[in-house]
């Protein structure tokens, strides 16, 4: 499948992902961070059953500690 | 567009600040010097000493609570702004009650499990409301690793997305004083459009 991630084309061999599978192949480890899929923020008790699919707009960031 | 015009539009408005630290404290004043009307702040915390290295806070407000200082030195600074002091800790009952009617609310905390808790609270319970977030400021110099990004409508994140602040790596006023005034200068943008 292709999404677009972050603004960026990213394509996957597999037709779906969860949330964390697509973590795990892109090996993005850093935990403490935001998602949002098509506008939807997903929450991280979300991560196991949320599914991304093609053509899903998938916006990330990350959040650091400090203030 | 002359300052006194921008000064009346940003009047009309209510913007939440959650935490009244290094973001916080700073944000605010920045807001309350162009003239938004009114600030929500809600915050637990007094201050200390050691938060002077970054803080908008004096020495002779030491013991106070952060929310009644900032509300004295904004109060100083720009008398006609109100200042909506709140004393408690937020989580995700209270934040929908707190920043009703809020046309933006920053996100100032500190550890990032509140920075998560506010933003999932704020985007699920209270849809539409753009939320300003702070993420990474620790340490000092590499000014140009500090950016500021829109994920949507709804959701801007400042801050250079990867220092973690801790012992080796505190918070201090210049790159603190930066990001919370890129949120400031974030909502002013997003007001003067409406």
């Amino acid at each position: 499948m292709k999404i677009i991630l972050n603004n960026r084309k990213e394509e996957f061999s597999v037709p779906t992902l969860t949330v964390n599978e697509m973590l795990k192949i892109k090996k993005f480890s850093f935990r403490m961070r935001v998602i949002k899929i098509n506008g939807v923020l997903i929450p991280r008790d979300k991560y196991e059953t949320t599914v991304i699919r093609e053509g899903d707009d998938v916006r990330m960031l990350y959040l650091m500690s400090g203030g | 567009m002359r300052f006194s015009e921008i000064e009346t539009h940003l009047g009309k408005f209510r913007v939440g600040i959650a935490g009244a630290g290094g973001l916080g404290s700073n944000c605010a004043v920045s807001l309350a010097r162009c003239g938004v009307g009114t600030l929500v702040i809600a915050d637990f915390d007094v201050v200390e000493t050691c938060n002077l290295n970054r803080q908008y806070y004096f020495a002779d407000q030491a013991g106070m609570l952060k929310i009644d200082a900032l509300r004295d030195n904004i109060a100083r600074i720009n008398p006609a702004i109100k200042v909506i002091p709140h004393n408690l800790k937020l989580d995700e009952s209270n934040i929908p009650t707190v920043f009703k009617s809020c046309n933006v609310i920053v996100e100032a905390f500190d550890s990032n499990d509140m920075k998560e808790m506010l933003i999932e609270t704020v985007q699920l319970r209270m849809p539409g409301t753009p939320v300003i977030i702070g993420s990474g400021l620790a340490g000092w110099g590499h000014n140009e690793t500090i950016r500021s990004r829109k994920i949507d409508d709804t959701l801007y994140v400042c801050g250079d997305e990867s220092t973690t602040a801790g012992d080796e790596m505190p918070p201090m006023a210049p790159r603190v004083s930066i990001v919370a005034n890129m949120q400031a200068n974030t909502v002013i943008d997003i007001l003067m459009k409406k």
